[in-house]
């Protein structure tokens, strides 16, 4: 055989495994969606969605577990976004380029590394405990905030940064203070870019289990929590129960479906809203 | 005079007050660290610190002689990792060599986003397809009896941890400067060969990183290696064997023990180790990554 002929086959050959390898994960992910998908959908009904989990969780809906979720996501979401929205002020506005500023950037890189659970049990101590929130919603919400904390910075930072200078410059060379130039010719231009990219780091925030398992999550309440004290369902950890810890399993494997669609859709709903979000916002922009 | 110092006081104010919300993160972070040590610490007045990380055998609430050996968990996690990354590494690997290289970018707009909605599945999702559909079908497969075994959790690991893998590596090849890959087809290099032989090497530090990273989040992942690895508590021998990770231990342990017993002081000891190796990977990662980053400026 020809050298070149030989290349040209070798490079067939080796561009198809690549491409073996991307249908592969495209199948993974059709797999999930079609199986949650088809068995989950004929779960789903008005009543499921809107009623209480009835006769030892085996009928009913799942209600006051969607209720939580959205609960402990709007505390996270208060925690995290303002305080991570200061923070990317700072790096990207005041800080300069010494060695506190690379420990802080170290540190977030890191803190994004740190297993959920390892969050979950630092909230045991310090919301549970040493600031006696008890396990409620309010120590669930906080512990999910600290967790998201690293994903609000990085994001509001990348807003941040897609702010030309040319504004910052305008403002300055106008006799303008600091603070007056980032509020009146920074900010405005990018908080939508900013609050975009927090809610990717808030719908994976409202997946998460293993943060909220001794921080609050209840395994069955026949009420809706009514202060932040109380404990509360939420839909992550219903669906672990549903799946793993039921009295009858099988028996309520439909509703454990049900339970993953609707965690699943409400997730990547508000990860895909804030992913043509952004796109649009970098269209006008350009 | 008066009204610029008091603007100036004001500009001081609201700087202080951005850098103290910049500092948190290094607050957080040696605040889980310290929280982890001062609450682990008390577990050794019992155990002794070579018996948790030698032994084998975990029983705190045996009845005649309470056991707190880590070893089998550590065992545990290490090998779904293991398993994780053999098959995640390859893969990924594959999967970024063709969005930078082989894909249209019409294409590549696509998938790029198909692939963040993997990373955005939630991992209580993910272990329950392992129970209700990866679990039966190793069963079959393999003859084993019910399929939740680390075989089940390594698959799953990988999933979670391709996503990272897949991006991260992908932006390292794109960083690659033309001008290398143009040398080498201007030599008469095929596109495959300047692939493989150039950017794959002029990438390399970053695509570790990338694996490392992935690893890392293998390591601490908690809720799929709970529901689909079996959890049971004799040391493993096999990948078919089923396997209680330390992670998994924690989740499983924390809700039934009463507080500050020596049992609920040593999961926070178990939590410890566990930053402990997800945080030197992620630091090994990090200081990777910088260096390259660093050579290429």
């Amino acid at each position: 055989m020809k050298p070149a002929a030989r290349k040209k086959i070798i490079q067939v050959i080796g561009f198809l495994a690549l491409r073996a390898a991307m249908f592969l994960v495209l199948a993974i992910l059709l797999l999930f969606l079609y199986d949650i998908g088809k068995n989950g959908g004929g779960v789903i009904s008005w009543e499921f969605l809107s009623q209480a989990p009835r006769r030892g969780m085996t009928e009913g809906g799942i209600f006051p577990a969607i209720f939580g979720t959205f609960l402990v996501t709007v505390i996270t979401a208060v925690l995290s976004v303002p305080l991570g929205m200061c923070a990317a002020i700072y790096l990207n506005e005041y800080a300069k380029q010494t060695g506190l500023t690379r420990l802080i950037r170290l540190s977030i890189r890191n803190l994004s590394g740190v297993p959920s659970i390892v969050y979950g049990l630092f909230g045991v101590i310090l919301f549970v405990n040493v600031m006696r929130f008890g396990t409620s919603v309010l120590s669930a919400g906080l512990t999910l905030g600290l967790m998201t904390l690293p994903w609000t910075i990085t994001a509001s930072e990348e807003a941040l940064k897609t702010i030309p200078n040319a504004y910052r410059e305008g403002a300055l060379a106008l006799g303008a203070t600091k603070w007056q130039m980032i509020r009146t010719n920074v900010l405005p231009y990018a908080v939508p870019g900013m609050l975009t990219g927090t809610v990717l780091g808030l719908a994976r925030a409202a997946g998460e289990t293993a943060p909220i398992l001794f921080t609050g999550a209840a395994f069955y309440l026949p009420f809706l929590p009514k202060s932040l004290g109380d404990q509360f369902m939420a839909l992550p950890y219903h669906l672990y129960i549903m799946a793993t810890q039921h009295h009858a399993i099988l028996q309520v494997r439909p509703l454990a479906y049900g339970t993953a669609l609707v965690l699943i859709v409400l997730v990547l709903g508000m990860n895909m809203t804030a992913v043509v979000v952004r796109y649009r916002l970098r269209r006008k922009q350009r | 005079m008066r009204k610029k110092k008091w603007k100036n006081l004001k500009e001081a104010a609201i700087k202080a007050f951005f850098f103290t919300c910049g500092i948190l993160a290094i607050l957080v972070l040696l605040g889980i660290f310290l929280t982890l040590l001062s609450t682990a610490i008390p577990a050794f007045r019992e155990i002794k610190i070579s018996e948790f990380l030698t032994s084998t055998h975990w029983d705190p609430t045996s009845p005649e002689k309470a056991e707190y050996g880590l070893l089998s968990m550590i065992v545990s996690t290490l090998m779904v990792t293991a398993g994780a990354m053999l098959l995640a590494v390859p893969i990924g690997i594959g999967v970024s060599a063709y969005l930078s290289d082989v894909a249209h970018w019409r294409v590549r707009e696509i998938l790029k986003p198909v692939i963040e909605i993997l990373a955005g599945i939630p991992s209580v999702v993910v272990g329950f397809l392992g129970l209700v559909l990866f679990g039966p079908a190793i069963a079959k497969i393999f003859h084993t009896g019910n399929g939740l075994n680390a075989v089940n959790g390594s698959v799953l690991l990988a999933i979670m941890s391709l996503p990272t893998i897949i991006s991260i590596s992908e932006d390292s090849l794109n960083a690659v400067p033309r001008a290398y890959s143009e040398a080498s087809l201007a030599l008469g290099a095929s596109h495959w060969q300047t692939l493989l032989r150039v950017k794959l090497p002029a990438a390399l530090s970053g695509i570790i990183a990338a694996c490392m990273l992935g690893m890392g989040r293998a390591i601490g992942e908690t809720m799929t290696v709970l529901m689909a690895t079996g959890n049971a508590r004799a040391f493993p021998h096999g990948f078919l064997d089923s396997v209680r990770t330390m992670t998994a231990n924690i989740a499983i342990e924390l809700g039934e023990v009463p507080y500050f017993t020596t049992h609920y002081y040593a999961l926070f000891a178990i939590g410890l180790v566990l930053f402990i190796m997800t945080f030197a990977v992620n630091l090994a990662a990090d200081v990777v990554l910088r260096k390259y980053q660093e050579r290429e400026q």
